[in-house]
């Protein structure tokens, strides 16, 4: 009994691990992965990007079979935002020559990016990652546009600055600051101190740890008693409701509660009516009224052709994969456009990135027209640093709450340089860029 | 039939007493080494080292650091997951000041950090056993957790908090960093573990392991017979946290090649204790066995659902995981609550008078 136990499991692994050696990816196709967390603790955010990423790609194959003819293999891969699963999904996607892949975790990206130049495959970290990955001459396979969280940080800087007359005005105010207290919420703290002492106000520091999201009473107890006059949230997953619904429960003016660009409409919706008022940056529209969207609704989600709840389509987190997946797309086309072969690979899907150029006749030309703003791409500047501006949480949706506000580059620009060269010098043998750089097309 | 000893004498003790007093064992080992060192990194897929094996041989390795504590001496650890960062940031430290030291002297040399850490935290043992213990383990958890979190100094001062893995090679091969094939990484691994195992092994069937089993099934009376409880419990500290250390600075080193202080978790720590509770407290092969149900399982779970071509989300497939890992756990507890190895034993024992049980 025992021995034909063993034997079936040995049997099992070697099923197994012959079948994962098998390229999945057909000749005529072109294979992108999607790093997506449906479950873990941060779902409640990744299924919306999950959902959008996804319906995107799968409308241009349903509606246009696929980009430039070739059909696209898209494949999910959970990691349920755990580095050990990201790790292992970017291992089982490796050889079937994947053009680039969207990690979607900042503690996955990080891994990858000295990965990527090795084994050919562009990692795109949308407004994520690590920042200093801006810098193109440093890391030409790594690109993090339309902005970082350092040029969202002097964002909503200087949005706070308008809104008290002027950054000067800031003198002796307090400005307190609660994040993830990991990479992502970490990073914009050598910048959010550069500024205070610019400035002259006060910074407080509230970091929540990934363990104790849901537990903030007594970050919260600390804002009730050192009263900031505005407050600065970089979360993810659990920690953005909670935050909100803190802050409803004190009683704090939610006009003066700003956060970086990951809040959904759920995490807004959960503290009730108190949150009205709560502002975020964003970089596109939420809404589903755009042809790409409604097309979307037309191939994908009535034909049943994905697990996406109806009432998504067009939630800021849903268009976020959605802009994600635009991104993606343009990149592969421009490949195309750059190489003038259909099945592109990822080294060519790395310079239709770094020359990509998305404008507004283009967005246009896709159904996107109002959605967002061009995005252009150069060798030297992976990010851009597109403005980005603020949205009102007015209790069933998100609106409009301010002109595009641009990023002070005068500060941010120094400090990615510093980074990237600070990076270059800690990993040794970091390999200088040697890919030629395109022209635009 | 085939697994039976009749007919090998034994002619002196130290031929009674050693650990594979069956020829079959020992050509089973000898074959299980062959296929590690030589087989497998000729003839398995980059996917397969560096996704089932590098990790299973990790967690074995840091497993059998726990399983030295908790199965062999009984005292109840939640401080793994800490140790190992313990180790990781060491490593870290070590090769960035004196990056000309070969980076496999660091690995092992990382392990000695987490040790004196973990004396340090094991003091408390002296007076408190049992679940009281855990709690003071737990406390070295959240203490080291915020430590990593904390303490720049520790990453270099680096923005993201995060420790980068710099490229390091061995006799001109790249082992860390992004160049360093899955073979490579592999086989440093195996050696390191093997060797460790082999360490382990001594230790415990030595005078040290026995001293450490007295104190486990009754510290009392080993103190009676004159074993010296603090040194014992500290040595068992020094030893199990070394061992974690390793693991510790392998997987961020050579495995996932950067590391946010959040792996450390206490997650990390119970993730090793299931694999030393269901692999069988008190056995070496245990923690593989451990390490292979709670790592491998779901892995080649995942693989087989999507080889056998079924059209299943990928979400739906973890949960399925989930619910399928965790029911093995409860079928294989019930039917052998001292864990794996436990079993294992049983199987041998069925197998020696296998076919003929009369």
């Amino acid at each position: 009994m025992r021995l034909r136990t063993s034997v079936l499991a040995g049997a099992l692994v070697a099923a197994t691990v012959g079948v994962s050696a098998l390229p999945a990816a057909a000749q005529d196709s072109i294979y992108v992965p999607l790093f997506t967390y449906r479950t873990g603790p941060f779902s409640g955010s990744g299924i919306f990007i999950a959902e959008g990423m996804h319906d995107y790609l799968e409308m241009l194959n349903q509606r246009d079979g696929g980009i430039g003819g070739v059909k696209l293999v898209i494949e999910e891969c959970e990691t349920g935002y755990d580095t050990k699963k990201g790790l292992e999904c970017y291992e089982a996607v490796k050889d079937k020559k994947p053009v680039m892949v969207n990690p979607w975790s900042t503690g996955i990206t990080l891994p990858l990016i000295p990965r990527a130049a090795v084994d050919k495959i562009p990692v795109l970290s949308m407004a994520y990652g690590l920042s200093a990955a801006a810098i193109g001459d440093t890391f030409p396979w790594v690109f993090n546009p339309p902005a970082t969280y350092w040029d969202g940080l002097s964002m909503i800087l200087s949005y706070i600055g308008d809104k008290e007359g002027g950054l000067d005005k800031l003198k002796g105010k307090t400005i307190g600051y609660i994040y993830l207290d990991a990479g992502f919420g970490k990073e914009p703290i050598p910048l959010f101190e550069q500024f205070a002492k610019d400035y002259g106000f006060t910074l407080k520091l509230y970091p929540v740890a990934a363990t104790e999201m849901q537990n903030q009473s007594s970050q919260w107890l600390n804002v009730r008693r050192d009263r900031p006059n505005y407050m600065v949230l970089y979360g993810w997953g659990a920690l953005n409701p909670t935050a909100i619904k803190e802050a409803v429960k004190i009683n704090y003016p939610m006009d003066k509660f700003v956060s970086i660009w990951w809040p959904s409409e759920d995490d807004a919706k959960s503290a009730g009516d108190g949150a009205k008022g709560f502002k975020e940056l964003n970089w596109h529209a939420v809404g589903a009224n755009f042809p790409a969207i409604q097309d979307i609704k037309k191939h994908v989600t009535d034909k049943n052709l994905t697990q996406t709840d109806k009432n998504h389509l067009g939630q800021v987190l849903y268009n976020r994969g959605v802009y994600n997946s635009m991104l993606i797309a343009e990149a592969i086309r421009n490949a195309q456009k750059i190489t003038g072969k259909k099945v592109v690979t990822g080294e060519d899907v790395r310079r239709g990135l770094e020359t990509l150029d998305v404008d507004k006749a283009r967005l246009k030309e896709i159904g996107l027209e109002g959605f967002t703003d061009a995005v252009k791409l150069t060798c030297a500047d992976h990010n851009g640093h597109f403005p980005a501006f603020m949205q009102e949480w007015d209790g069933t949706k998100w609106v409009k709450a301010s002109e595009p506000i641009k990023p002070d580059m005068a500060k941010v620009g120094p400090l990615l340089s510093a980074a990237a060269k600070e990076y270059v010098e800690k990993n040794t043998g970091w390999p200088k860029r040697t890919e030629a750089c395109d022209k635009a097309s | 039939m085939f697994y039976r000893e009749a007919g090998q004498f034994k002619t002196s003790y130290l031929a009674d007493q050693a650990i594979f007093p069956i020829r079959q064992d020992r050509i089973g080992l000898a074959l299980i080494l062959l296929v590690a060192f030589v087989v497998l990194p000729l003839t398995a897929s980059g996917f397969f080292l560096s996704v089932v094996m590098v990790p299973l041989l990790i967690f074995s390795l840091a497993a059998i650091g726990l399983n030295i504590l908790t199965g062999y001496t009984g005292l109840l650890s939640l401080g793994t997951g800490g140790f190992m960062g313990v180790g990781a940031f060491a490593c870290y430290k070590l090769t960035s000041i004196f990056p000309d030291v070969n980076i496999v002297v660091w690995l092992l040399v990382s392990g000695l950090f987490a040790s004196g850490v973990g004396i340090l935290f094991g003091l408390p043992s002296l007076r408190i056993k049992g679940f009281y213990l855990a709690v003071a383990t737990l406390s070295a958890q959240f203490f080291l957790d915020w430590a990593f979190v904390r303490l720049p100094w520790l990453v270099n001062y680096n923005v993201s908090g995060a420790i980068e893995v710099p490229t390091r090679t061995l006799f001109g091969i790249p082992v860390t960093g992004p160049n360093a094939t899955p073979q490579v990484r592999y086989l440093v691994i195996l050696c390191i573990v093997t060797l460790l195992t082999w360490f382990a092994s001594n230790l415990v069937h030595g005078r040290i392991g026995r001293s450490w089993m007295a104190v486990r099934d009754m510290d009392l009376a080993a103190e009676l017979m004159g074993i010296r409880l603090y040194r014992t419990k500290l040595l068992a500290f020094a030893v199990s946290s070394y061992f974690c250390g390793v693991a510790g600075a392998l997987m961020v080193f050579l495995w996932y090649g950067s590391a946010e202080p959040g792996v450390f978790g206490i997650d990390q720590s119970f993730f090793i204790l299931f694999m030393v509770i269901i692999g069988g407290l008190g056995s070496l092969i245990g923690s593989f066995f451990g390490a292979a149900l709670i790592y491998g399982l779901p892995i080649i779970l995942r693989g087989f659902v999507n080889g056998i071509g079924l059209e299943i989300a990928p979400a739906t497939v973890e949960h399925l995981t989930f619910m399928t890992v965790g029911g093995l756990i409860v079928f294989f507890l019930i039917i052998e609550p001292a864990g794996l190895a436990r079993l294992w034993q049983i199987a041998k024992q069925k197998l020696r008078v296998w076919p003929f049980p009369y």
